[in-house]
């Protein structure tokens, strides 16, 4: 009666499993976006409702808010396995790791990106972001998020046997981002200014390749360091 | 090696089938690192993990597939219920089930507590959520880590009975315990390990 395990039977399992547990604590993983909300109702506040300044400065915080409250939820892709022994148990399924690395990083990829997305539109709204510029913001959000959760998780892979990796985790993971903030504000500055967003667009689509084909090989090796 | 330690040296050992091994010695003697480094989760400093003659990590697939590792982190999501936990564990073994297994879940004395997230049970029960998984398995080769950790006295003997039927069929079993395994001195090998400094 045992059916031949086949990688993507694998990876499903995986990634069914994850979503279940990712929905027990909803909290936890609404937390980042929550903080994201805040900061940004919180900016008109502070430098006041000039809609000029506003849709000048619209791009940039919204992207460096997704990144910061990026980096608030980034250590529960591999912590708690880490410590209830999941990660282990990955590590011997009969698949590859990189497989199930990808499994972890779409799973975080669905639970913190996507409701980002989906608030998205009311983000820009509240910055008075022209519109022109919202889909290109949704675009950049779209190619940009998951190289955030892919670079993310080697950053969490390399410290999640350190008692407290939060600090480390951020000051190894922010230089690397830097690049993904640059081109994706360029993007959706020039788009607000009726130009054509193609350039840093493209850019971002190829850190999006390269982190999504080469992080899980970079996880792999950092997680046989740490479950050592 | 562990930091600046060697643990064992000259070790080696040849697991066949229908024999269970238990590994003994000192608390941190190097018992779990063993099983570990059978496993392949840890690399050895020196020497090799070879299964059917070939080296471990060339043939990782079918080893990992005839392999079924229990540690001393049970990998039990407290969030999940001891059903889906077990759903998991089923389904990534190669043995998916239709329905719920509640015939498992009886088996291992779980019945009534399926709608439990496993973090509220004791550390017994969860214990036995992660044995469960033996019951579940096609895999030759056993390594368990402590295997009876926590359990009450009916576990235990539940867990005999489970170690007995797997080596009849040609299974092999190594194991950590500092229990005593008279029961199975036909097939029983013991290893001592001591506490090197």
């Amino acid at each position: 009666m045992t059916k031949k395990l086949s990688n993507t039977s694998i990876l499903s399992q995986l990634i069914r499993r994850d979503m279940r547990v990712a929905m027990r604590q909803r909290s936890e993983f609404l937390n980042p976006i929550i903080f994201l909300l805040v900061v940004i109702t919180l900016f008109p506040l502070a430098v006041g409702p000039g809609a000029d300044t506003l849709s000048r400065i619209a791009p940039g915080v919204i992207w460096v808010s997704a990144l910061l409250s990026a980096m608030l939820g980034l250590e529960r892709m591999f912590r708690d396995d880490f410590r209830d022994g999941a990660l282990e148990h990955m590590m011997l399924l009969p698949c590859p790791i990189e497989l199930s690395v990808l499994g972890k990083i779409i799973v975080h990829w669905l639970v913190t990106a996507v409701p980002l997305l989906l608030i998205s539109p009311l983000l820009a709204l509240l910055l008075n972001l022209s519109m022109q510029a919202l889909p290109v913001l949704i675009l950049t959000l779209l190619l940009g998020t998951p190289v955030l959760s892919a670079v993310g998780a080697i950053g969490v892979a390399l410290t999640v046997s350190l008692n407290r990796g939060g600090a480390l985790l951020s000051l190894l993971l922010l230089p690397l981002l830097i690049p993904l903030l640059i081109f994706a504000t360029a993007a959706v500055e020039a788009a607000s200014m009726g130009l054509s967003a193609g350039g840093p667009l493209a850019f971002m689509a190829a850190f999006l390749v390269l982190a999504l084909g080469l992080s899980p090989l970079a996880v792999k090796a950092a997680l046989q360091v740490s479950v050592n | 090696m562990r930091g600046e330690r060697t643990l064992f040296t000259d070790f080696s050992l040849k697991v066949s089938a229908g024999a269970m091994y238990q590994i003994e010695g000192p608390n941190g003697a190097g018992k779990s690192t063993l099983l570990r480094i059978v496993a392949g989760l840890l690399a050895p400093q020196a020497g090799d993990i070879r299964y059917k003659g070939e080296l471990s990590q060339h043939v990782r697939r079918a080893f990992l597939r005839d392999l079924l590792f229990i540690g001393h982190k049970a990998a039990v999501k407290p969030e999940l219920t001891a059903l889906e936990n077990l759903q998991f564990f089923a389904a990534t073994q190669g043995v998916p089930c239709s329905e719920p297994p509640f015939a498992l879940l009886a088996k291992v004395g779980l019945v009534g507590l399926e709608d439990v997230p496993a973090g509220n049970l004791s550390a017994g029960q969860q214990r036995r959520i992660a044995l469960a998984r033996l019951w579940v398995t096609n895999s030759q080769l056993w390594v368990l880590d402590e295997p009876f950790t926590s359990l009450d006295v009916a576990g235990i003997d539940m867990l005999h009975q489970r170690f007995a039927e797997h080596l009849q069929a040609g299974g092999a079993i190594v194991l950590t315990s500092h229990q005593a395994l008279d029961w199975a001195s036909a097939s029983l090998v013991r290893i001592q390990l001591e506490y090197n400094w």
